[in-house]
């Protein structure tokens, strides 16, 4: 597994993709800190990035890798290779040099620039987000043959975490405000991997009061053990699920 | 050492294979034939493991093949068309490989110092012609002295003189008394190499004999003719049964 793992390295080099997408993160998080020298704003405004961009960026770089690499995993199969190893040496060679330049790029600016409890656990949503966007880029690459039609899903599955998702949650609350929806939401919650990242973070930053009642009932449940258990292994699920469905289309694929 | 029973394969609708059966036996030498798009390289590939059959069972020397990969390090494959990662010079590509069966300690470079591959090991992949790719993707085949050979179309796209290296190669091989498992349009070239003709036509087997019983059943000399004639016998029995 190292061997293949080693060749899919050295193919994610070549493309230096990731030393953009690390120069990108990194020179916006500086930015950032130079223009405001509070912290936890700060953080607040990384949030929107790692919201917003990690995902995107996750989903069309691994879509677009998975595409590239064919060639590479249609030679692997005629030689004495797992299917199973090279699957997974394609999602740990991607994921990780993903997460590592995201760990990097608001890392190194965060600890120059002093960082508290809030970096970590911005560092933690980061990765995990990535982690889940990385598996849900494969199973779109499983899926369909054609790249072009990849690409549009894993763009779909982006836009419908980090849009739609929200807009159909709010037309729920909307619709339904007489009712005490603390929990139906928190439910509902768990079934996006952005807002579940949200959350955790944003109960970090001690801006829950903002949100009245049901912040404080976020608060209680997300601040316990149990809490910060139960969206752990919710988005734990999140990168296993989709990573297993991929991995078992792709251990039928006809290449 | 090789078995096929009952091999179905499906494309969407289209039916690929249709319950083929097919001992394939060591030492033998087998010319898969038929025309295009009749099932030649979904057979190859499914015994390979790219293409996974409907239904049906491969076995690889007794052994089911289905969730293995070890029966691989058995089998020397040459590609039809030769897909490699783009990026990646020659000599990269055969580090890679070799790297990829550590295990294997006797490499046949034999093949490398015949097509003078070794004079563009630091050309890329992606600038190479079409024929170039061929040379490299036998060189490739051959390299781990495997027990079993698979070559789809092996000289389509070759020179004249690569043509006679390659051909003059696998007579050897088949004389070491290796299995041979050849596709092929031009017949001349499997009269040279082979000693059995498996004949597919629209995902059946329609003929698996030797080539002396084929010649004698149509009373021809050379394989191009019998085969011709077997294909118009069949056609005909085709014709006569619908």
């Amino acid at each position: 597994m190292t061997r293949v793992i080693k060749y899919i390295f050295y193919a994610l080099l070549r493309t230096r993709f990731i030393l953009f997408y690390t120069v990108f993160l990194m020179v916006s998080t500086f930015a950032m800190f130079q223009i405001d020298s509070d912290s936890s704003k700060v953080v607040l405004s990384l949030l929107n990035i790692v919201l917003m961009v990690v995902p995107l960026i996750s989903v069309v770089f691994t879509t677009i890798h998975f595409f590239n690499s064919y060639e590479f995993i249609e030679l692997m199969l005629t030689q004495p290779v797992n299917r199973k190893v090279i699957f997974f040496a394609e999602y740990t060679s991607v994921a990780t040099s993903l997460c590592f330049a995201f760990l990097i790029s608001i890392g190194i600016p965060s600890l120059m620039f002093g960082a508290d409890r809030s970096v970590i656990t911005l560092l933690f949503t980061g990765i995990t987000l990535t982690l889940v966007f990385v598996s849900l880029a494969f199973l779109s690459s499983v899926m369909t043959r054609d790249k072009a039609k990849a690409i549009g899903i894993a763009l779909l599955f982006w836009f419908y975490f980090s849009l739609i998702y929200d807009g159909l949650l709010l037309w729920v609350v909307y619709t339904f405000n007489d009712y005490p929806l603390e929990k139906v939401t928190l439910a509902l919650i768990a079934f996006n991997p952005v807002d579940m990242a949200r959350i955790i973070m944003l109960l970090q930053l001690d801006i829950s009061a903002l949100m009245g009642y049901t912040g404080a009932f976020y608060k209680d449940f997300f601040g316990s053990y149990i809490g910060l258990l139960f969206s752990v292994f919710i988005l734990f699920l999140w990168i296993i699920v989709p990573l297993m469905i991929a991995l078992k289309i792709f251990s039928k694929k006809d290449l | 050492m090789v078995s096929f029973i009952n091999i179905h394969k499906k494309f969407g609708k289209v039916k690929v294979l249709d319950n083929v059966s097919l001992d394939l036996r060591p030492g033998k030498s087998y010319a898969l034939i038929g025309p295009n798009g009749s099932g030649k390289t979904t057979l190859i590939k499914s015994l390979l493991g790219l293409v996974i059959p409907t239904s049906g069972e491969i076995l690889f020397q007794d052994k089911s093949i289905f969730n293995d990969w070890k029966y691989r390090e058995n089998i020397g494959y040459m590609p039809q068309i030769g897909r490699y990662p783009e990026n990646i010079s020659v000599g990269q590509l055969i580090d890679m490989m070799k790297n990829i069966r550590p295990h294997q300690e006797k490499v046949d470079e034999e093949l490398i110092d015949a097509f003078k591959l070794y004079k563009i090991y630091d050309k890329k992949m992606h600038s190479l012609s079409g024929g170039t790719r061929q040379k490299v993707s036998a060189a490739l085949a051959f390299l781990f002295n495997t027990p079993v050979l698979i070559l789809d179309e092996p000289t389509a796209g070759l020179d004249p003189i690569s043509v006679e290296i390659l051909k003059e190669k696998i007579i050897s091989e088949k004389l070491k008394g290796k299995l041979l498992i050849v596709t092929s349009h031009i017949l001349s070239d499997l009269d040279e190499f082979t000693s059995d003709i498996v004949y597919i036509f629209e995902g059946k087997i329609q003929y698996n004999n030797t080539i002396e019983v084929l010649k004698e059943e149509t009373n021809e000399k050379r394989l191009g003719k019998a085969i011709a004639t077997l294909i118009r016998q069949k056609e005909l029995l085709n014709s006569v049964l619908q």
